[in-house]
């Protein structure tokens, strides 16, 4: 299954090459022109049959993870976050390391040994490191160097009634949904982009928007949904299982209200639960794509994820496949004119 | 089975303390074919006897490692079917968020540990350590649908499996103390190869995690000569001081202190010197927090010793052993074991 390969495939941000040759080989027979640019964003053309407005489909490749910054003496590692991580989730979990693979645990002194103030604190990067089982510096060297990438270790497993626990669903649902895009019939022609080191400041997108300079973009996304225990309704963003999450407003982008609009009629026409996303924390690839230029309109569709930027992100399957059908139906629709 | 194979098997299985019933199947497969003996008593502890050779003053020692692991118990499930949770041993809470499980009903079924997401907490709230009833999990079911599978008492357990590391290391869940039972194991194998006259009681204990309270009916029921517990001891790491922690990879951990007999720890000593055996000393004053503390006072007394296998990050679901240490204690074990006689026990045991 593709996205089960894809959030098994690792690609921490400015290191997505692994993720980049996976999609490359997915879409290469089904597109008209492939390029990776000078800073290894994918961008793909499939050249339709029909006049329209440039379009530009993008997710990022890249997911949240850590980089090796120092080896102890002790053969012990030390690393630092790279993207938007709550330090708390990584300790007593497994990692792997650099290309290799080299496997890893981020340990924890034991509690026996904890003092009571000790116990009260969240640990701090200072007080983690990677444990390969080496016992020098030098055995750990031979496996792993300063400035390898640390992703984690966790398997793609389908749970509960239709949902996937995965590491990545953020933002492998929307590489995944672009793939299966350009695999599909379209009429129009289509920019699909997979970009680099979202997760670090929009990186890619500025650049793969300046080059194609699109009318429309429209951003594929795994988005935050905390829809969990001890949080108020209003703040729970998204809901698992309510459908595709349309964007309003995010710290990056206002998104277009025509835009908008239109696809939440086409969900309604066509029976598609949606919900609209309902913070504006965060942000995507769509602040510098309708910057780009002159400007273009932007949408983002989302599917929500729980747990997200952690080895355990859980996903819909519904929310996936409904996002998915509800990016077709947009297709289709601009297709007949009339956005711009 | 060889020993890491066994380990695997043991530590990717499930047996939380008071519920061991589900480990117990491996463990007995396993000593069948390695002893004379096999029984389970009335809490779960399962014996198997090796029998010596001319044991004329039928003289008997006892090895006991705990097959318990530490893990969780549902509490509630709520109307979302979101479950919550208290622990069964000592679970440091902070090693919980973002970890897979299993919940064990009428059938076992996967879970994840979320809470509050961080960007909805406080910047203080977010230096704090996560508390255990601030976590649920997650199965993905309506409270109905749950409801069919999953009741309250439940246990479940931490979903990991056994982690191949750099050259004999292993990381994974359960170490603690299965690695003990490995050891058992390995010393039965071993024992095969060496002439022995005491007859060897191999022990692997229930509930050592909520109170050493397996040891405490086994050891009633054996009255051994020697008792001999096999634990994991607090392996090396930065944030550990030098005088609580055993090194890695350089042998078992002998504990000195209280808990232990003072001239049959020397002959242990004597020989693990004599075959080469790497081992070192750990100081424990006072009761340690092993099945070594339950033997030491059943009925009027037991001689007892206490093994360590070097472990670092207990009680998480990375515990990291070295397969070495396993093997070289229980060489010294089944050495330690041939030494004893009818003849010098009495001597040996003499303050």
């Amino acid at each position: 299954m593709l996205l089960k390969r894809l959030t098994e495939t690792n690609g921490i941000s400015g290191n997505e090459k692994a993720v980049r040759n996976l999609i490359i080989e997915e879409i290469k027979d089904y597109v008209d022109d492939i390029k990776v640019d000078k800073i290894g964003n994918v961008i793909a053309y499939k050249k339709g049959s029909i006049e329209s407005p440039r379009v530009m489909v993008a997710a990022h490749m890249d997911e949240v993870g850590l980089i090796v910054s120092k080896i102890e003496k002790s053969g012990l590692i030390r690393f630092m976050p790279v993207g938007g991580l709550d330090k708390r989730v990584l300790v007593s979990k497994p990692v792997v390391i650099g290309e290799d693979k080299i496997p890893g645990v981020i340990g924890a002194k034991p509690i026996h040994l904890q003092k009571g103030p000790e116990r009260s604190k969240a640990l701090s990067y200072q007080q983690l490191y990677i444990d390969i089982g080496a016992s020098s510096e030098e055995q750990a060297k031979s496996n792993v160097k300063i400035g390898d990438y640390i992703a984690f270790d966790s398997k793609y497993v389908e749970f509960g009634k239709d949902l996937v626990k995965a590491k990545a669903l953020d933002d492998r649902v929307g590489c995944s949904m672009l793939i299966d895009l350009l695999k599909s019939e379209t009429n129009i022609s289509i920019y699909g982009v997979f970009t680099v080191m979202e997760e670090v400041g929009l990186v890619g997108a500025g650049p793969a928007a300046f080059e194609i300079d699109p009318d429309i973009g429209i951003v594929l996304e795994g988005t935050t949904c905390s829809d969990v225990p001890d949080v108020d309704n209003h703040l729970t963003a998204t809901k698992l299982g309510a459908g595709p999450a349309v964007s309003l407003m995010d710290r990056t982008t206002i998104f277009n209200k025509k835009l908008r609009n239109t696809i939440v009629n086409l969900a309604e026409e066509n029976d598609i639960p949606y919900q609209f996303r309902r913070t504006t924390f965060g942000g995507n690839d769509s602040g510098k794509i309708h910057l780009a230029k002159e400007g273009a309109i932007t949408a983002t569709l989302s599917v929500p994820c729980r747990y997200i930027h952690s080895p355990i992100s859980v996903m819909n399957k519904n929310d996936y496949k409904n996002t998915g059908k509800l990016l077709k139906l947009l297709i289709a629709e601009i297709e007949k004119g009339g956005l711009m | 089975m060889e020993a890491k194979e066994f380990l695997k098997k043991l530590c990717d299985g499930v047996g939380v303390s008071g519920y061991e019933e589900t480990i117990r199947g491996p463990i007995i497969e396993e000593f069948k074919d390695l002893t004379n003996e096999i029984e389970t008593d009335r809490l779960g502890n399962i014996i198997a006897v090796k029998h010596g050779e001319n044991n004329k003053k039928n003289i008997k020692i006892m090895l006991a490692a705990h097959m318990d692991e530490i893990g969780l118990m549902v509490k509630d499930i709520d109307d979302d079917g979101f479950i919550r949770f208290t622990t069964v041993g000592g679970f440091d809470p902070r090693t919980l968020l973002a970890q897979e499980v299993m919940i064990h009903g009428t059938e076992s079924i996967f879970g994840v540990i979320g809470a509050k997401p961080p960007h909805l907490t406080s910047p203080g709230e977010r230096e704090k350590a996560i508390k255990i009833e601030d976590l649920t999990i997650d199965v993905g079911f309506t409270k109905e649908e749950i409801e069919k599978i999953v009741q309250i008492g439940d246990v479940i357990t931490l979903n990991r499996q056994l982690i191949d590391l750099q050259g004999s290391m292993v990381s994974g869940k359960a170490l603690d103390d299965r690695a003990g039972v490995v050891t058992m194991c390995e010393c039965a194998k071993e024992l095969a190869k060496l002439k022995h006259e005491a007859d060897v009681y191999f022990v692997s204990t229930v509930q050592e995690e909520v109170g050493v309270r397996g040891a405490t009916t086994s050891t009633y029921k054996i009255n051994p000569d020697i008792g001999i517990a096999i634990d994991v001891g607090f392996g090396a790491t930065p944030e550990l001081p030098s005088e609580h922690s055993i090194e890695m990879s350089k042998g078992a951990g002998i504990a000195i202190g209280g808990n232990i007999h003072p001239t049959l720890r020397e002959k242990l000593t004597d020989v693990a010197k004599e075959y080469n055996i790497d081992f070192q000393y750990e100081i424990s004053p006072g009761p340690t927090g092993t099945d070594a503390r339950a033997m030491q006072i059943t009925r009027s007394g037991i001689p007892t010793l206490l093994l360590s296998l070097p472990l670092r990050y207990m009680h998480t679901s990375v515990e990291t052993i070295d397969m070495k240490d396993i093997k070289t204690s229980a060489q010294m074990l089944a050495r330690f074991i041939a030494s004893i006689t009818n003849e010098n026990l009495e001597g040996l045991l003499c303050y």
